[in-house]
C-alpha cells in the first residue's frame, strides 16, 4: 500500500520548513512578487480591455508554482493548467512574450494565438496551458512515457487542480502511469473550489491524497500557503521520481484569493472565509518569517519590489508596442511547414 | 515503379497482413516507433492485426494499454511531442469517441495554438465500418466526421497497396494522422508486389476509367462502387470510379478533373448524409464544377439510423450495389429504378 503519508517513520511533507539560505529564500520571494505584481497589472489591462477573453489569476497560489518549479532542472518538462501564467513565470517564459501573449500580439510566446488560457514555450519546455480540465494530464503521461522509453532522466511536473480530480483523466491517466512506472510528478493544486464548486460538493471522497494512493502511486499533502515546504516536498518527489521510483503525487493545499475568472461574481463563499485565508497569504507570510530570521529588511523589500514593478512595466511597453500577427498568417501552423 | 524487364514477383496476402507488415516494417525502420492500444500484444489484436508482433518486439514497442482510450491517447500526443513516433490502435470508430477530447482539442489544435512551437507526429489506427452485425456501438463510419476538423489528416486505405504503404508516410508526417481501416476488408486477398513501399497519403486515385459518369468513393464502399461499375458497363455505362484514400485534405483536383470530363457525379459515402463528407464533397463539385454538370450530384450514403444487429436491417441501411446502380443510372437521365435510398 502506497499511503506513504500515514506510513510510520516516514515524515509528512510540509511539516518541516526550514528556511534555506538567504539568496534562495530572496529568490524565491521574488518568483513570487512577480507572479503577483503581474497578475495585478493584468488584471488592471483586463478592466482596460486590453487583454481580452478569459483571465484566471493565481494569486494566492504563487507558493505552488514558485517552490515546485524552483525544484526542477532545464530537462524536465512542466505542464499545467489555464490558471498559468505563475507557472509560466518561474519556469522561465519571459514576462514580455507572456504579456504580449495576452494582447494578442504576434511577439507573444504563442503568436498571440493561445492567449492566456494556452501558454506553450518550447525553449523552457512548458507543454501548456490547457484549458481543458484534466485534459492535460494525459499528454505529460506521453512526455513522460517518451523519457522513461528513452531513458532519460527527466520528470514531468503535471499540474491540475483539484477539480481535475472528477475528470476520467485524471484516474485513466494516474493508473497508466503507476503501471508503467512512469517518470511524472503529478502535482495537484487544491485550492478547495471548481470554478464555484466546493470539493465537497463535487467529491464522494474529499481526501485527494487517498485518490492517487489508491493507484499506488505514493502521495503526499502540502501546505500549498508555505513556499518552502512546497520546495521541500517537490525536491525530495521530483529526485524520487528521476531516480526510477515511478510517478509520485502532491496535493498542495492552497486557495485562489481572486475570483475564478474576471467574470465571476464569487456567489458560492464567503467574504470572511476569504479573509481568513488571506491571512495566510503565501508571500506575506514568507515575508514576515525572513524578517524574523533577519534575511529581510525594508530596504530589501523595496528593491524587489522596484525590480519587479520595473518588469512589468518593461512586459506591459513590450506589449504596447507590440505587432500584429498579419491576417495572411492565420492558417499558419494548422499544419506543420514542411521545407521544400 | 517496375519496368517491363524487371517483373517484381507478387504475394498473395489479406489486407490484415498487409496491415500487419506496415506496422512490422515501421517498427524495423525506425526505433521510435512503438505501438500502444487495447489488445496489442498478448491478445495479438482484436482483428488480429498485430498478431506475433509482440513477440518479434518485446513489451516496450509494443504495449497493451487498459481501456482507458483518453489516458493512451493522449499518452501518444505527449510521446509524440517528446519526439516518439508512436502508433496508437483504437478497436473501433466508435470507441475513439472516448478520446475525442484529446484527438480533437489537443492533437488537432496544439501546433496552431503554439505558435507552431509543438507539432504532434501521432499516428492512430482504428477501424470504422458495418457489415458484421455488430449493431450500433461497434459499426459506425465516422471518417468523414473526423475529416471535419483542421489540424489532423484523415486516411481511409482501401486496397492491400494502401494498407501496406500509408503507414510508413503517416509516420513521416510531421502532424496527426488518422487512419481508418474498414473491418470488412480484413480479410479481402489481393496480390502485392515483394518491395512493396511507402506510398503517398495526399492524392486520390482513379482505379476504373469512365467517361459517362464519376463514382466517388473511398474505403469500404470501393467494392460496392466497382462492382456497380461492372453491373453498369454490361449497360453500356462507362463509370469511372474515384477512391479518395484521403478525406482529409481532399484532393480537389482529381475529383474535380473527373467530374469535368464525365459531366455527372455520384458520392457514395457510408457515413450518413447529413453533415456529411459527402455533402462536402458534392459542395465543392457544385462550387467549382456547377457549369460542367448535366445532372445534379447524386449521393449514396447510409440510412440516417443507428445500425441495427438483424442482417437484413443492416443491409438496408448500407450502401449497396443495386443503389449506386440506381443512383448513376438517375444522373443519366435513365430509369434508376426504385430509389431505395432516403433523400
Amino acid at each position: 500500500m502506497a499511503l506513504a503519508c500515514v506510513q510510520e517513520g516516514v515524515p509528512a511533507f510540509g511539516s518541516e520548513s526550514d528556511l534555506p539560505p538567504r539568496e534562495h529564500a530572496l529568490e524565491l520571494l521574488r518568483q513570487m512578487l512577480r507572479i503577483r505584481r503581474f497578475e495585478e497589472k493584468c488584471a488592471e489591462l483586463y478592466a482596460a480591455e486590453k487583454i481580452r477573453g478569459f483571465l484566471h489569476l493565481y494569486i494566492g497560489e504563487e507558493a505552488v508554482a514558485t517552490g515546485a518549479i524552483s525544484v526542477l532542472g532545464p530537462e524536465d518538462a512542466v505542464v499545467a493548467t489555464y490558471r498559468e501564467h505563475g507557472h509560466a513565470l518561474v519556469r522561465g517564459v519571459s514576462a514580455e512574450a507572456l504579456m504580449a501573449e495576452m494582447y494578442g500580439k504576434v511577439q507573444g510566446c504563442c503568436r498571440g494565438r493561445g492567449g492566456s488560457m494556452h501558454i506553450f514555450d518550447a525553449k523552457t519546455r512548458v507543454y501548456g496551458g490547457n484549458a481543458i480540465v484534466g485534459g492535460g494530464i494525459p499528454l505529460a503521461v506521453g512526455l513522460s512515457l517518451a523519457d522513461k522509453m528513452r531513458g532519460e532522466p527527466r520528470v514531468t511536473a503535471c499540474f491540475f487542480g483539484e477539480g481535475a480530480v472528477a475528470e476520467g483523466d485524471f484516474h485513466e491517466s494516474l493508473n497508466l502511469a503507476a503501471l508503467w512506472k512512469l517518470p511524472i510528478l503529478f502535482c495537484c493544486e487544491n485550492n478547495l473550489y471548481a470554478m464555484g464548486t466546493a470539493l465537497a460538493r463535487s467529491e464522494s471522497e474529499t481526501d485527494l491524497v487517498l485518490k492517487a494512493a489508491s493507484y499506488e502511486i505514493p502521495a503526499w499533502p502540502v501546505d500549498g500557503m508555505d513556499v518552502v515546504a512546497v520546495e521541500r516536498a517537490t525536491r525530495r518527489a521530483a529526485d524520487a521520481v528521476r531516480a526510477g521510483a515511478g510517478p509520485y503525487y502532491l496535493e498542495y493545499r492552497t486557495y485562489r484569493f481572486r475570483a475564478h475568472s474576471m467574470f465571476d461574481p464569487e456567489l458560492y463563499r464567503s467574504k470572511a472565509e476569504v479573509e481568513e485565508w488571506k491571512k495566510r497569504d503565501p508571500i506575506a507570510l514568507f515575508a514576515a518569517r525572513l524578517r524574523a530570521a533577519r534575511m529581510l529588511d525594508d530596504a530589501d523589500l523595496s528593491t524587489l519590489e522596484a525590480n519587479v514593478r520595473e518588469e512589468v512595466e518593461r512586459a506591459v511597453a513590450f506589449a504596447e508596442s507590440g505587432t500584429l500577427e498579419p491576417v495572411e498568417d492565420l492558417a499558419r501552423f494548422v499544419y506543420s511547414e514542411v521545407p521544400a | 515503379m517496375n519496368g517491363a524487364a524487371t517483373a517484381t514477383a507478387m504475394r498473395t496476402m489479406t489486407y490484415r497482413e498487409a496491415v500487419r507488415e506496415a506496422i512490422r516494417d515501421a517498427l524495423t525502420r525506425d526505433e521510435r516507433v512503438f505501438l500502444m492500444g487495447e489488445d496489442v500484444g498478448h491478445y495479438g489484436g482484436c482483428f488480429a492485426v498485430t498478431k506475433g508482433l509482440l513477440e518479434e518486439f518485446g513489451e516496450e514497442r509494443i504495449r497493451d494499454t487498459p481501456l482507458s482510450e483518453s489516458a493512451f491517447v493522449g499518452a501518444g500526443i505527449g510521446a509524440a511531442m517528446a519526439g516518439m513516433r508512436p502508433i496508437v490502435e483504437i478497436m473501433t470508430v466508435n470507441f475513439s469517441l472516448l478520446a475525442l477530447d484529446q484527438i480533437v482539442n489537443n492533437a488537432a489544435t496544439i501546433l496552431h495554438m503554439s505558435g507552431g512551437q509543438f507539432n504532434v507526429p501521432l499516428v492512430i489506427r482504428m477501424t470504422t465500418g458495418g457489415g458484421k452485425q455488430l449493431a450500433a456501438q461497434h459499426s459506425h463510419s465516422l471518417e468523414g466526421w473526423y475529416a471535419h476538423i483542421p489540424g489532423i489528416k484523415i486516411l481511409t486505405p482501401a486496397t492491400l497497396e494502401d494498407a501496406r504503404g500509408m503507414l510508413w508516410t503517416a509516420l513521416q508526417d510531421p502532424d496527426p494522422v488518422l487512419i481508418f481501416e474498414n473491418t470488412l476488408l480484413y480479410n479481402m486477398e489481393g496480390e502485392l508486389p515483394d518491395d512493396a513501399d511507402a506510398v503517398d497519403i495526399d492524392k486520390a486515385r482513379v482505379r476504373r476509367e469512365g467517361e459517362h459518369v464519376s463514382l466517388i468513393t473511398y474505403g469500404g464502399s470501393l467494392f460496392k462502387t466497382l462492382e456497380a461499375a461492372r453491373v453498369l458497363a454490361e449497360e453500356g455505362v462507362e463509370a469511372e470510379v474515384v477512391d479518395l484514400r484521403t478525406l482529409r485534405p481532399l484532393d480537389n483536383a482529381t475529383i474535380l478533373a473527373s467530374v469535368s470530363r464525365t459531366r455527372r457525379a455520384v458520392v457514395v459515402d457510408e457515413g450518413w448524409r447529413s453533415g456529411s463528407i459527402s455533402a462536402e464533397i458534392s459542395a465543392r463539385i457544385m462550387e467549382n464544377a456547377f457549369w460542367n454538370l448535366d445532372a445534379p450530384v447524386e449521393r449514396v450514403c447510409s440510412a440516417e439510423v443507428p445500425m441495427p444487429y438483424a442482417r437484413h436491417l443492416e443491409q438496408a441501411a448500407l450502401p449497396q450495389v443495386d443503389t449506386i446502380v440506381a443512383a448513376a443510372r438517375r444522373t443519366l437521365g435513365r430509369a434508376g429504378g426504385p430509389d431505395v435510398d432516403e433523400r
